[in-house]
């Protein structure tokens, strides 16, 4: 299928291979330092476009059920 | 052998309006109305054979089905073979007939962007300040739910009390990677304090192992027996316990391994004792518990995870396909797409079962608690804090510009360009290219439309009604070149009806 992109691993998409590899103690250090940056800066990106005002979003996001 | 898993999803979407109050029937309502706006020619749905009511145990359910003028006010069919309707208070889309998972991935995708499309158009007409908004999810956090349902096609000889008894073990289990994930709990006596957060938007709402109904009293299998096709030989077993996917990958597993294990039960090389004790039980004690530890009971008195549970399905499906081969999940053009199925579904458990986290870029249910546990981090939340059932809404947000599952590193199957063709061509495979071709083609000619049948008005004589009951007829190879040959409905019926019957798999256009 042409139009299908080739699979792409996201960054944090470890295949077995990594794992092994970052056996030692340091390597994990780096990996899991290297995820906590990562989930920092993502957690900026949701502090910032999150619904400003989440009680009132929350409370008013009501539905009828469906089916 | 089983029969080609012809399959397709069904998504209702949240909606809300900011800036103004309106009736959700209303608002679904103009959004769909200001879609099918753009295209004025669009064609109406045809409900001459529509019954819901009928039950594959073999029975008829009356008055269970309230006549509901207004749902079918809003109706239309797409010329990819979709059909974008309102159903209850929720738009609808409904992807046309595909042959594959990947394909419903696709059409999937492009169901998105119809609805993306349908608020800009709708929003751009509305005062300033006013808004409407649509959400990919299935919950509203108080109790309410909508439906991602899923359909595939089934042969008629299989006894659907064997169907149903085998099935529900993997709607239960194969939660660990469909699960859209859940802020909290909405089953009666249970919140955030005793399930901060479960693997499922729907495990909370069902309340029976099997029946008719879709809302009330919901069953993990549902009976309904509408086949939209030649209802001597096939079922549409339509799945109404799934959670609509954000990920592209956990549409195509969820679609895909239900679609083996349906072939395996078609085949009856699913062992007996793949039937659970307790369903009712195991799918919310599944659900509940993201740390994967919770065990399902088989009837032969064994415990074991959803995970463990699904390996064996998987060791199952290898052998199955070594046996059998695959061909009835492939999209009818040898792409390996079983293989992939196969080696997706192996990916996701040894991932799951070794570092969970790792999976955030496949599984929704993993991608959305990193949010939610990094937030409640970050600033000191309580379980069920409005902040964090807010992240849970916003994953499914459908503007671009807010959705949060555009920003957790989703793995994509698809192109843009791609999901772009696949908002006006319909599937090649089945007959949805008969459907979308023809209203490609002669947009004012065909009068309506439903999922087996055609209805052409040819001029001065009566209309015409094209039966489509073979939903793997109809196809390009089929029919393309008779559609690319016909200068008029009028001669396209007379091709098909004038000795062409054989080649089209269609029966001579009656009247209408």
């Amino acid at each position: 299928m042409a139009e299908r992109i080739k699979k792409q691993r996201g960054e944090r998409g470890n295949d077995d291979a990594d794992v092994s590899e970052s056996a030692s103690p340091a390597a994990d250090t780096g990996r899991s330092e290297k995820l906590k940056a990562e989930l920092d800066g993502l957690l900026d990106e949701i502090d910032e476009v999150l619904e400003s005002n989440a009680e009132d979003f929350v409370k008013s996001y009501v539905q009828k059920g469906g089916e | 052998m089983a029969i080609h898993k012809v399959c397709g999803v069904e998504t209702e979407y949240g909606i809300i309006t900011r800036g103004f109050d309106a009736n959700p029937v209303v608002a679904s309502s103009v959004l769909v109305n200001a879609y099918a706006g753009n295209f004025p020619q669009l064609t109406g749905w045809d409900f001459a054979d529509e019954s819901p009511a009928l039950d594959a145990r073999g029975f008829v359910l009356d008055d269970a089905f309230p006549p509901e003028v207004e749902t079918h006010l809003v109706n239309s069919v797409l010329t990819n073979g979709a059909r974008y309707y309102v159903d209850h208070a929720h738009p609808e889309v409904s992807t046309p007939e595909c042959t594959s998972a990947s394909q419903v991935v696709l059409f999937d995708r492009a169901a998105e962007e119809v609805i993306r499309r349908s608020a800009t158009s709708a929003n751009e007409k509305l005062p300033s300040g006013h808004e409407i908004v649509l959400y990919k999810n299935n919950s509203d956090g108080k109790g309410n739910s909508y439906g991602c349902h899923e359909n595939y096609l089934v042969d008629r000889n299989l006894p659907f009390g064997r169907l149903a008894g085998l099935i529900t073990g993997h709607f239960v289990t194969r939660q660990v990677f469909t699960g859209a994930g859940k802020v909290g709990c909405e089953q009666p006596g249970r919140g955030s304090t005793a399930v901060p957060y479960q693997l499922t938007q729907r495990a909370d709402f069902f309340e029976e192992e099997i029946g008719l109904e879709t809302t009330l009293k919901r069953p993990i299998v549902n009976t309904r027996d509408e086949p939209h096709c030649n209802p001597n030989l096939y079922r549409r077993l339509h799945v109404i316990v799934g959670d609509a996917n954000m990920s592209e990958v956990a549409t195509f597993l969820k679609v895909g391994t239900t679609a083996i294990v349906l072939a395996m039960i078609e085949d009856d090389v699913l062992p007996y004792n793949m039937q659970l004790a307790k369903p009712l039980q195991a799918i919310t004690a599944v659900s509940h518990d993201p740390t994967l530890g919770a065990t399902v009971e088989r009837v032969n008195g064994q415990r074991l995870t959803a995970l463990e549970f699904q390996f064996l399905l998987l060791e199952c499906a290898e052998k199955y396909a070594q046996q059998y081969g695959l061909a009835c999940v492939d999209d009818a053009r040898g792409t390996g797409e079983g293989e992939l199925i196969l080696a997706r579904w192996k990916q996701v458990l040894e991932g799951l079962e070794h570092d969970p986290p790792s999976m955030s870029h496949i599984v929704d249910w993993v991608a959305k608690k990193r949010l939610v546990d990094g937030l409640a981090s970050r600033h000191n939340l309580s379980p069920g804090h409005a902040k964090l059932k807010a992240i849970d809404l916003q994953y499914h947000d459908m503007r671009p510009e807010r959705c949060l599952a555009q920003r957790v590193g989703l793995e994509t199957m698809w192109s843009a360009d791609a999901v772009a063709a696949a908002v006006t061509e319909p599937p090649t495979t089945t007959r949805a290219f008969f459907r979308g071709k023809c209203l490609l083609k002669w947009p004012n000619d065909v009068v309506a439309a439903n999922w087996d049948s055609l209805v052409f008005d040819i001029g001065d004589e009566p209309l015409r009604r094209v039966p489509m009951m073979e939903p793997l007829r109809g196809t390009r190879a089929i029919v393309g070149a008779l559609i690319d040959s016909a200068t008029s409905p009028r001669e396209l019926i007379n091709m098909l009806g004038a000795g062409a019957s054989e080649t089209s798999g269609f029966v001579d256009p009656g009247m209408y």
